[in-house]
Order: C-alpha cells, then structure tokens, then sequence
C-alpha cells in the first residue's frame, strides 16, 4: 500500500517560479527514504505538498488513500495529525518546557492527561531525554533540540514521519544519532521522508534516494 | 472512508506505527479540559500585564458605564412619571361658597355622568390637610381666618380623545357649582415624550459605544495574537483546528468583556451615589417622595452579559481573519 503518492504533480509559485515540474513517485508504507539535491532543487517544496502548507498548481497528491488537492480546508488539521514533521530550525517554543513543547501533539488530538504524560515520556525515553523534560529548551544544545523536535514528531505515533534537513546544524556524530532514532521509528512501520543535502551521510544510510534537480525528479523513482 | 469519519479522527487499518483511536466520550473529556486550562490561562496571561490590562479594562469600562448610567437614567424618568396618572383627569375647583354637604352630593350626581369612569372629592378639609403636609407654604395658611381652599372633585373621564375630553372640560365647567375646569394632561405627555426620546437616544449611544467595546476587544487581541505567534505556527503544524488556536482569545475577549463590564458597574453605581442627595433634594422641592434608583441586580446582570458578549463577539472576530493568514512554513 501507497504512503505518499505523487502523480505528475507540479508547483508554480505566484511569482511564475516553477519549484516542481512533473514530479512522479509512489513511497510504499512503511518505506524510509532520502530526498535530496541543491539548495532550491525543490525538496522543502515537497515536503510541504505533504504537509498541505502549499497546495500542488497541477497534478495529485495523495497520503493514504486520500487526494490532498481534494481536501477541504477544514480538514487541513486532521491531515497534519496524520503526519509528524522535524524542522531544521526545530520549531520549538521556548516559553514552556520540554515536556510542554512535546505533549502539544496529543492535547490536540484531546488525549487524558495521565495518557498524554505516559505517552510524552515514552517518546522523550526513545531520544534520550527522559531527565531533561522539566528544562527550558532553550537550555538545551541544539542537538539535544533536534531531539526534542523529534519526540514532538513522533508522540503521536504518526503514519508518516518527514524531515526537513533535520542534521543541518548537528554536527557528524549528532547526525548520525539522529539518523538512527528516524530508522528506529521505520523499523516500527513509520513511512519516513527525509530531506537532506548531506550526500555522505546518505550513503552511509544506504536507502532509497529520490534525487530533485530544478524541481525536476531525476533519480530514485 | 467518509470525510466524517476522517473529522472524527479515524482512519482505516494500516501496517506501521499502531495509531491510537480516542473514544468520543474522551475527545468530549478533552474539549471540556481544553476549555477549562484555556480560560484559567487567558485569566492568568491578563495579570502578567497589569498596567496594559487596567488601561484596556478602564476604556472598556467607560465605554460600558455610559449607556448604563443613561439607561439608569431613563429608568429613573420613567418611574418618576410612572409616580403621576397618565390617565387624563378634570380637576373641578368647585366655588368657595359651595358648602361640604352640596359639594359632597355634587360629587354623588357626577358618578351618575355615563360620560365619567369615576369620581373623587376632595372636600375643604382634606385639601387644607395635603396642603399643610406636603407644601413648603403651608405656614401662610395662619394668616387666614378660615380654609381658603375650595373643595375639588376629580373627574375620571371614559374616553381619552382629545375633542371629547375638551368637550367634557366645557360641559363640567358650565356646571354652577364649578369655578374652573382643569384638564391637566399635557405636561405629562410632554415628558413620556422625553422619556421616549431619551430612551432612543441612549440605545443609540448603546450601539454606538458597543461598537466601540468591539473594536477595543479586537485591537488588544490582535496585539496577544501577534505576540503568540510562534506557539499558533507550531499548534497549526502539528493539527491544531483553528476553533482549538482560537479558543484563548475567545476567552480573553470574555474575560475583557466580563471585567470591564464590572467595573462598569462601579463607575455607575459611583455616578448614582453622587447624584442621589442632590436629587432627592429637588423631588422634595416638588413635594415627591421619588427615590433614586441603580443599576439593581437584573441592571448589572445584563450589562455583565452584554459586556461579556461583545467581548466575546470581538474575540471572533478579530481573530478569525487573522488565524487564517497565520500559517506554518519551514523558513
């Protein structure tokens, strides 16, 4: 069964930039795979068609079984529940705690507070942060962000995880990490996109690479 | 799958991570907790910023007081003329020399006028008696010798039309016991007039400082909007629904609403304490009894409930273009 499917799906943005052309690629359930290419290939563009920040200018887009472009706008948040998403820039609020910043996710989807609790320190034990859930994090390490970041993801137990760059500001070691915990989670049968221009690490991964150039797909498909 | 289903947050079965159904009866637990943390924290972000709260709370106030003092205001006319008979009478000085027996089988004949409702006689007793208690002259009635009041007979008449009232007026004072016939309407009329003007002047006033309220609401809540940006961007990013990024300000446009309209009940009950004596010393001028009233219970129950909705109306509005254009990107 189909996780993401992109079926000639192009993107223009209102400037007359064409971000996407034609862009064709199935990622089966549970799959784990790299997008990558230069800086302003696309990949961002992408992964925000998944995550319905931007809507495709032609073709469909479908997570599931369901037609993004067919989505009404009150279902948009529903959509988003489906999904976890990391952030280079890990998005994170700096005003509340680690723990506050990742139950976000299930308070949302209106989970009891003791379930929510149990759940947040489950998945703030997987990326090793169990001891730092009452500090600020902005008192944390930007790696040690990252995972935070990465806890939020994947709370909710998500059917797809995307990542956006999630090692851009770690450092080799940390991005190895961070690496593994994302194999982790697909190793559980989370579907797992990554955007990345790290090409090194990427090898090491030894995954299924969707290659972007000038919004056009050219390999990995 | 239905797109209901998917609104209630389920999906079909998949391989991968186990997704986690919630019950309807936990997502309605949730919503109520939701509501509850929510308007708790809207009440505790207000007295983060006392001085920006007071001044916010202090125009809404003046804005609230305003048609509630004039509302109080036009309560107190009306009850004041509620105090007289807005029903026309004819008041018959009936001549001096007609003695209290005479006066008092007048008064029995005119009950027998089809054209009169009823009759009341004020014999020359009685009218010196009223006199003395209610009129700040009533010590110039030593310098007579005898009561120079005439006796009075109150004529209730049936029909209230203009013409048939004068009509009566002439025929009661073609009467030889009658020495004038005093059809005393008017006056009266002119003040519910008054009255009904003021009353849509001050619901005009009402509309116009509701407006105002509005427009208060909304600009303070844009400013809290603004300055939660950040937490709206990573709510939306991980699914929030717009009614759950909204909720705060909704409650802080309540908590606006609700708190100003209770200082408003301050200002005006102020306003009315400072006035009463002056008042009750003009109504004992006229020989009234009249006494100022507030806001009262019901008064102050709705200007809580109005101020509170409007409010809560800005809180919506304001809000709700600006949710939409808050969305979340990667930058």
């Amino acid at each position: 069964m189909a996780a993401i499917q992109f079926l000639n799906v192009g993107k223009r943005y209102s400037e007359g930039h064409d971000a996407l052309i034609g862009v064709d690629f199935t990622l089966a359930s549970g799959e784990m795979a790299f997008l990558t290419g230069h800086s302003g290939a696309g990949k961002s563009t992408l992964l925000k068609l998944i995550m319905l920040m931007e809507r495709a200018s032609r073709g469909h887009v479908l997570v599931g079984d369901e037609d993004l472009g067919e989505l009404p706008r009150r279902l948009v948040s529903w959509h988003r529940r489906r999904i976890g998403v990391v952030l280079q820039n890990h998005q994170l609020l700096f005003d509340r705690s680690v723990f506050a910043n990742v139950v976000m996710p299930l308070e949302i989807a209106g989970y009891a507070p003791e379930d929510a609790a149990r759940r947040v320190r489950a998945a703030l034990d997987k990326v090793g942060l169990l001891n730092r859930e009452k500090h600020n994090p902005i008192t944390l390490s930007s790696g040690e962000q990252q995972r935070v970041g990465i806890a939020r993801a994947i709370v909710h137990k998500p059917q797809v995880l995307l990542a956006d760059e999630p090692t851009g500001n770690l450092d080799p070691e940390l991005s190895e990490g961070v690496m593994r915990l994302f194999e982790q989670f697909n190793r559980i049968g989370t579907t797992v996109l990554i955007a990345s221009h790290d090409l090194s690490l990427i090898h090491r991964m030894r995954k299924r690479t969707l290659v972007l150039k000038n919004g056009r797909l050219i390999s990995g498909v | 799958m239905s797109k209901h289903d998917m609104n209630q947050g389920r999906t079909a079965p998949r391989r991968g991570a186990q997704r986690h159904h919630i019950s309807f009866k936990a997502k309605s637990h949730g919503w109520l907790r939701h509501n509850r943390v929510v308007a708790l924290d809207a009440l505790r972000r207000m007295f983060l910023t006392p001085v920006a709260t007071l001044m916010t709370l202090a125009v809404l106030a003046v804005s609230l007081a305003l048609p509630g003092f004039l509302m109080t205001a036009v309560n107190n006319i009306q009850q004041f003329s509620q105090g007289f008979d807005a029903n026309p009478r004819i008041a018959l000085y009936l001549k001096t020399s007609v003695s209290d027996a005479r006066a008092e089988q007048f008064s029995l004949e005119l009950m027998l006028n089809p054209a009169l409702s009823g009759v009341e006689l004020i014999d020359r007793e009685k009218g010196l008696q009223e006199f003395s208690s209610y009129s700040e002259f009533a010590n110039l009635l030593s310098l007579f010798d005898s009561n120079p009041l005439p006796a009075v007979v109150l004529a209730l008449p049936l029909d209230h039309s203009p013409h048939m009232l004068q009509a009566l007026q002439s025929e009661l004072l073609a009467l030889p016991e009658v020495e004038e016939a005093q059809l005393d309407l008017e006056w009266i009329q002119r003040l519910n007039a008054y009255v009904v003007l003021a009353q849509r002047f001050s619901w005009v006033l009402s509309a116009l400082l509701g407006l105002a309220v509005l427009l208060v609401v909304g600009n303070t809540l844009r400013m809290l909007l603004e300055n939660r940006r950040d937490e709206i961007l990573v709510a939306k990013l991980v699914g929030a629904t717009d009614a759950w990024v909204r909720r705060p300000f909704l409650y802080s446009g309540f908590w606006y609403g609700l708190m100003g309209s209770i200082l408003a009940i301050f200002m005006v009950s102020f306003a009315i304490h400072l006035i009463d004596q002056p008042v009750t010393e003009l109504m004992s001028l006229y020989a009234s009894r009249f006494e100022l009233e507030g806001l009262g219970f019901k008064g102050g129950l709705t200007l809580m409930a109005v101020g509170s909705t409007l409010g809560l109306l800005g809180g919506f509005l304001s809000t709700g273009h600006h949710l939409r254009e808050i969305e979340p990107d990667d930058r």
